[in-house]
């Protein structure tokens, strides 16, 4: 398979492209693995590249039950930023925000990671005061994060109206420049590109319908292009974690399936180049490189696994866009579509072996895990491989929650669908 | 989505309040398992399909209900009051007009 360089770009160019070659391999389904992977998302996908780049590992599949990058990863809003209070989660994201500083040249894939920052606007005095907090929290441990005033953040980003509504007076704002945007669906190609290329065998259409076991101990799957036995078994399927972990027996987790919806809209010349978040209400927006708005906010609210979402939440999002922006109160939605997370109880993340012998979990990511894909591939594929976490995620156990060691970020107790 | 309340008959469903999950039994207040509290505060059934909930009435008549809804296609093939014959107790009932 070609690397990708100047020199192909041009050859190709010149030519009826002959040479460019399918991204990765279609093989059939080997009778056995060293490791299995459920899920060819951006988690699965990149902890099977990291398996075989940082521990060797190859003899490994991805069983994915559609196709590559169907999920989650390939309809999220794109946003990336390591700007978090607790500890736990400020070593964990930061790793991932250096993985994403060095991935098109590690991937030999432009994955189009934009650093254009992200700002969160303060709404009260309250808040302004809490981004002080959390900046100061951050730049402790060598994050970067900057305070704004308002006159610095008129400058910044012209379009915003400061008096956002007439009712929430912009107060401040916290940025963290390292923060930005990436291109989602080349995040998953050039995983699945790089891990297959050390060997690994990425399985669409095949969806994992059980579990085998021998003995006490998962063995393998079953799936609907025939069983595959694996030394280790590892889940990472994002809003089906409740299902897969059902067929293994286990009836009640710490996750309830929420959908999250987005919206992008007809596209327009440069507007603002960053990414904002509205400290008043619950919105983030950014605008993509082709022009069009993309922009999100809160979850529908309730337990669903329907892949679109309801009209309140649509309402909702768009006035809080109008009330930031006026000048965007006539531009024309193009599309919307929602996504199913798997919401945890204290809003962070499940990286663990376990929760039965043979098998290594990956869940929980509620609706920040695109940020967190080459972090989350990365410490899961060291504990697939050691049998052991890394400091990194040391803290995202399962057990966390009985043991009373919730990874709470936003205070907001087990009520998923405030996280 | 519309959830047509006992009282008030059918609705928005931006005048319910979603309360989760209906399919865990508080333990006994008196309780000091740990487990069985933890159980109760953390884990969830998280059904695909026909899933057992709470929703608030709250832009309504406040009352509390249980459904049945499914996950996949939102319909709902149940709803009733949340405690069994809640507010149909006349007895419990102040008299219009009686004083404390
Ligand atoms: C609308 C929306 C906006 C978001 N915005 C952001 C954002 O701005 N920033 C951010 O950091 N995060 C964001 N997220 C969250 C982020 O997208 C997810 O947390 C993350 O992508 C989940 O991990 P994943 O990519 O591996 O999951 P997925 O891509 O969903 O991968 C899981 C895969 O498992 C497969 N699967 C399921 N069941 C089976 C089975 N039985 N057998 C085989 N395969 C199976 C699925 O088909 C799927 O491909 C957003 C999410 C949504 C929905
Ligand atoms: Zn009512």
């Amino acid at each position: 398979m070609a690397e990708y360089s100047v020199f192909s770009l041009l050859r190709n160019a010149f030519s009826a492209t002959p040479d460019w070659k399918p991204a990765w391999r279609k093989p059939d389904p080997k009778p056995e693995y060293d490791v299995v992977i459920v899920g060819g998302g951006g988690h699965g996908l990149s902890t099977a590249y990291y398996l075989a780049k940082e521990h060797g590992i190859t003899n490994v599949a991805v069983v994915e039950r559609g196709w590559l990058g169907q999920g989650n990863i390939g309809r999220n809003t794109t946003m990336i930023r390591s700007n978090y209070l607790l500890p736990q989660n400020q070593h964990f994201y930061e790793h991932s925000m250096k993985l994403w500083e060095n991935l098109s040249h590690d991937l030999n894939y432009n994955v189009m990671f934009s650093q254009r920052g992200c700002l969160n606007l303060a709404n009260s005095t309250s808040q302004l005061d809490d981004f002080a907090r959390r900046g100061n929290a951050m730049r402790h441990v060598g994050i970067d994060a900057e305070l704004m005033t308002p006159q610095q953040i008129k400058a910044f980003l012209p379009a915003l109206d400061l008096n956002i509504g007439g009712r929430f007076p912009v107060y401040g704002g916290m940025i963290q420049r390292r923060a930005g945007t990436a291109r989602h669906d080349a995040v998953a190609w050039g995983y699945a590109r790089g891990a297959d290329r050390r060997g690994v065998d990425l399985l669409e259409n095949c969806e994992v319908t059980g579990f085998l076991r021998d003995g006490d101990r998962i063995a393998g799957v079953t799936t609907t292009r025939g069983e595959i036995r694996a030394k280790k078994v590892a889940v990472a399927v994002a809003g089906h974690t409740g299902q897969l972990m059902k067929m293994a027996g286990i009836d009640r987790l710490p996750i309830e399936s929420h959908v999250l919806q987005a919206f992008v809209s007809e596209g327009l010349k440069p507007f603002m180049d960053t990414v904002v978040t509205f400290g008043a209400g619950h919105l983030y927006v950014t605008q993509s490189d082709k022009g069009g708005m993309v922009f999100g906010g809160d979850i529908d609210g309730y337990n669903t696994y329907a892949q679109r979402g309801n009209l309140p939440i649509v309402e909702d999002v768009m006035s809080e866009l109008a009330a930031m922006f006026p000048g965007l109160s006539r531009v024309r939605l193009l599309r919307s579509w929602g996504g199913i997370m798997d919401m945890s109880m204290d809003g962070s993340p499940i990286i663990t072996a376990g929760p039965l012998p043979g098998m290594y979990l990956n869940a929980g990511w509620c609706y920040g895990g695109f940020k967190a894909t080459p972090a989350s591939g990365w410490c899961f594929a060291w504990t697939i491989a050691r049998d052991e976490p890394h400091p990194y995620n040391a803290a995202f156990t399962l057990d966390r929650f009985h043991r009373g060691l919730v990874i709470d970020e936003k205070g907001q107790g087990s009520t998923p669908r405030l996280h | 989505m519309l959830i047509t309340c006992p009282y008030c008959g059918p609705r928005d469903v931006i005048e319910f309040t979603y309360q989760g999950d209906a399919n865990r039994a508080r333990p006994d207040l008196h309780s000091t398992d740990q487990a069985e509290w933890n159980a109760y505060t953390y884990d969830r059934v998280n059904t695909l399909a026909d899933h057992a909930e709470y929703w608030q009435h709250s832009g309504g008549c406040r009352a509390h209900l249980k459904l049945v809804r499914s996950t996949l296609t939102h319909a709902i093939s149940s709803v009733e009051f949340a405690r069994p014959h809640a507010g149909h107790k006349p007895s419990s009932r102040r008299k219009p007009g009686a004083s404390t």
